[in-house]
């Protein structure tokens, strides 16, 4: 008998073809797909209404394979830790800990993720009152000559907020601890019952640079879940501004980079250029990040020839610009100097973490949904964009053949986007089904997962940001090295403090 | 007594257009228009009118870092010969008494950073006791091959002695590009500078400078600024004056100083345009290494 339900990318499957497992062989068996090269997409809970018990449920995406395999589980309110046998576990156990108020004995590192405050419009959920947001137990280093250095939540640049704890011996970082959940909305709660007219809204601004990335996925899920097959001109343009995020971004963090080494000429071309990629995606949508163009259905804003000719015209010019800043930033031993071996993660450690996107990509892993569990108009095989530094140059550099990779890509796109209709109707949702996607964001996998209710309502909405796992890959990086490189290392990874507190 | 005001002069008047033209030259670099060169003036002229916004855990400590270290410079100045200026105040073995003013605007500066109690200053006092400690011999050694060449022990007759243009005939020549060379690099690490320190960063946790001066507001920090700017202004005098020939007359000279004043700032943005910051884990081997350059220096003059 099979113990999992396997699965494709945007794939349904309704929840009584679901095996319900007990916890213990969920844990088996969730550890038995992940030490076979899967990873773990998301892990969440839910509790229905009446229901004493907690309703488990783990995506992994096995990119060997090109599926995914569901997992579900019923459990009581104490579940066995899992994170000392498979780290990438870790956040997830304490998310799912801190919003149901269950207890993971064996978890090494039980804090809270959030600081939520409490639900009690969910049956069942603990009502104690959260700890302020920052006030838990931090991880120190003791000693006459350690020092702790705390950073945030207010920042001295215009940044989102987030607490940095650093346990330092001189100038070196022994450990970094990250506290976030300043700007949790609940945006999963908001979405119970939905969709609802603002549910695009709220998508879109989960974190405001994966505006396509979390849209996409969200129209997808409920695509799957109402059978509704999107136009071809519609999936084309949505990977198009994929792309051009994808563009705006990648380009953006290295002038970032450039800007924390003090490295004028490509800090001044970058940040130039980036205005340059969102403005395409403003021509596409009226939005420079694309808010208001991709709904369940399809895409508000189709893509005529002109437009399109228009688009590749602008890309070529801005393209060979991009080449040129790039190379004058790689070719600078300077700047080489800053980025070559510095904030290492090792493979081991992203494998064991689960890192996704460019981090991971940076280590030598080679996953990328849109090469493994490709949808919609990702059609042809990508090249394998890896590093194996793991260093702030890997991830940097990381960036930049994924800038060649997608001016290529969209220079195809866009001298065969189709045209003609480019929305459908979705209909009502199927009841009791569960739909999961996955998109490649700029920053890494984006993975979606709706559960329906017996009127196909949403019963649980789950979302993965890619920040969600990478911010402990960030906090490896910095172990042993100087506190004055933290900065550099922060921005090599540019995570979204929004799209972890959701 | 001419001189004097003078001196004054050109110190008041001129330091803030320094940063304005370093500034200037980054941003027509970076294809920008860039602020006017008369920021720093206005930037004073703002400070000066403001509020002052003090910290409880200060003392008079806090105070008094951005008052000495707005004082050193002015003092510094009168000891510095400007060009064909002679310097107004000039004893035996005044350059002692010029390297360790700044050694004491230093202490206070240090003092007041740590005077806040925030972890962020802490790091950028230590950061800057280690680098200037560094600093040091590189100026002293400088300093002796000027004496060296000159066999006097004041300012004046130390840079007077190179500054009459026989400079490049002289077999002292390279060994004075080397100094001068050195100096320039030491202007960049005492002044904070790319690629030292970034003064345009925000980025609390990679400053050494800026971050030790992050608790100061109002007419103290336009103090500091000032200050900053004068001190800058003295680094690049001392560069000037070992390469500047002398023609005699004293408005054409001054002309040529305060010209080649503000060339040295427009080599200090192509300095900053061109390359990346350091390591932080990597300035102490340069300015070791510039050391040992200016000892070179001095070797190639003992020969």
């Amino acid at each position: 008998m099979n113990h999992f339900v396997e699965t494709v990318n945007g794939g349904r499957v309704p929840l009584a073809s679901l095996p319900v497992l007990d916890p213990e062989r969920f844990a088996s068996e969730l550890q038995a797909l992940l030490a076979d090269g899967g990873r773990l997409a998301t892990y969440f809970a839910d509790r229905r209404p009446g229901d004493p018990q907690l309703l488990l449920y783990a995506v992994v995406a096995r990119d060997r394979e090109g599926d995914l395999a569901l997992l579900h589980a019923r459990a009581g309110d104490e579940i066995i830790s899992l994170t000392p046998a498979c780290p990438q576990v870790h956040l997830f156990e304490r998310e799912i800990g801190e919003q149901f108020g269950v207890a993971f004995p064996g978890h090494p590192w039980f804090k809270p993720v959030r600081f939520p405050s409490a639900l009690p419009e969910i049956a069942g959920h603990s009502d104690k009152l959260p700890p302020p947001i920052g006030d838990m137990d931090y991880f120190r280093v003791e000693g006459e000559e350690i020092h702790e250095v705390g950073v945030g939540p207010v920042h001295a640049g215009i940044i989102e907020p987030g607490h940095f704890r650093f346990q330092c011996y001189g100038e070196q970082v022994l450990h970094l601890e990250i506290s976030l959940g300043y700007q949790h909305r609940g945006i999963e709660r908001l979405l119970l019952r939905g969709p609802h007219p603002a549910t695009p809204a709220q998508i879109e601004t989960m974190a405001g640079d994966t505006t396509i990335g979390h849209m996409t996925a969200c129209s997808r899920v409920i695509e799957s879940l109402a059978d509704c097959r999107v136009p071809e001109p519609a999936t084309a343009v949505r990977a198009i501004a994929l792309e051009l995020e994808r563009l705006a971004n990648h380009v953006g963090d290295i002038g970032a980079l450039a800007g924390d080494v003090g490295f004028l000429p490509t800090a001044a071309y970058c940040g130039r250029l980036r205005g340059d990629y969102l403005n395409m995606t403003a021509t596409l949508c009226g939005s420079r990040f694309g808010r208001g163009l991709v709904r369940p259905g399809g895409v508000l804003h189709g893509l005529p020839r002109s437009m399109a000719d228009e688009l590749r015209q602008k890309l070529k010019e801005i393209g060979a610009q991009t080449r040129g800043a790039l190379e004058l930033f790689f070719d600078t031993p300077s700047v080489l100097a800053r980025l070559e071996r510095v904030g290492v993660v090792s493979r081991e450690d992203a494998l064991e973490l689960g890192l996704t996107g460019v981090a991971a990509r940076a280590c030598g892993i080679d996953c990328d949904a849109r090469r493994h569990h490709a949808a919609g108009a990702y059609r042809e095989l990508l090249p394998d964009l890896t590093e194996s530094g793991g260093d702030i140059f890997a991830r940097a550099m990381v960036r930049n053949w994924e800038v060649e990779n997608s001016l290529a890509m969209l220079d195809d796109f866009l001298r065969t986007v189709p045209e003609g209709s480019f929305t459908a109707k979705p209909c009502t949702l199927a009841p009791d089904a569960l739909a999961v996607c996955l998109v490649e964001g700029w920053r890494g996998q984006v993975a979606h997962v709706g559960i329906t209710d017996g009127e196909g309502r949403f019963a649980r909405y789950k979302v993965a940001d890619p920040s969600f796992f990478n911010w402990s890959g960030l906090a490896m990086a910095l172990r042993n090295e100087q506190i004055s490189d933290f900065p550099l290392c922060n921005k090599s990874f540019n995570l979204s403090y929004c799209g972890f507190d959701l | 007594m001419t001189n004097f005001l003078l001196h004054l002069l050109l110190i008041f008047g001129l330091a803030p257009l320094l940063p304005g033209v370093i500034a200037r030259t980054k941003a027509v670099i970076a294809g920008r228009k860039g602020q006017p060169l008369t920021q720093l003036y206005r930037d004073l002229w703002k400070l000066f009118r403001k509020d002052l916004v003090l910290s409880r855990t200060t003392t008079w400590i806090f105070r008094a870092g951005p008052l000495i270290g707005f004082a050193v410079p002015v003092l510094g100045a009168l000891l510095l010969p400007f060009g064909p200026a002679a310097a107004p105040l000039s004893f035996t073995g005044d350059f002692v008494l010029y390297v360790y003013l700044f050694g004491l605007a230093r202490f206070f500066t240090i003092l007041a950073a740590l005077d806040t109690g925030s972890s962020f200053e802490g790091m950028g006092a230590a950061r800057e006791a280690t680098f200037s400690i560094l600093v040091e011999p590189t100026i002293f050694v400088a300093f002796i091959i000027l004496v060296r060449i000159s066999g006097d022990f004041s300012l004046n007759a130390m840079f007077g002695a190179v500054g009459s243009g026989k400079l490049l005939q002289s077999p002292t020549a390279f060994s004075l590009i080397l100094t001068a060379f050195c100096l320039f690099i030491v202007l960049l690490a005492e002044n904070c500078r790319i690629p030292f320190d970034d003064p345009n960063t925000h980025l609390e946790l990679t400053m050494i400078h800026e971050v030790m001066v992050l608790d100061h507001s109002g007419p103290d920090f336009g103090l500091i600024l000032y200050g900053t700017a004068m001190k800058l202004l003295l680094s690049s005098a001392m560069v000037v004056n070992l390469l500047l020939p002398v023609s005699g007359n004293l408005l054409l000279d001054l002309t040529a100083f305060c010209g080649a004043l503000l060339l040295i700032a427009v080599a200090v943005g192509l300095v900053e345009s061109a390359m990346a910051r350091l390591r932080l884990i990597r300035v102490p081997q340069l300015l070791i290494g510039t050391t040992l350059l200016s000892f070179f220096g001095l070797i190639l003059l003992l020969r």
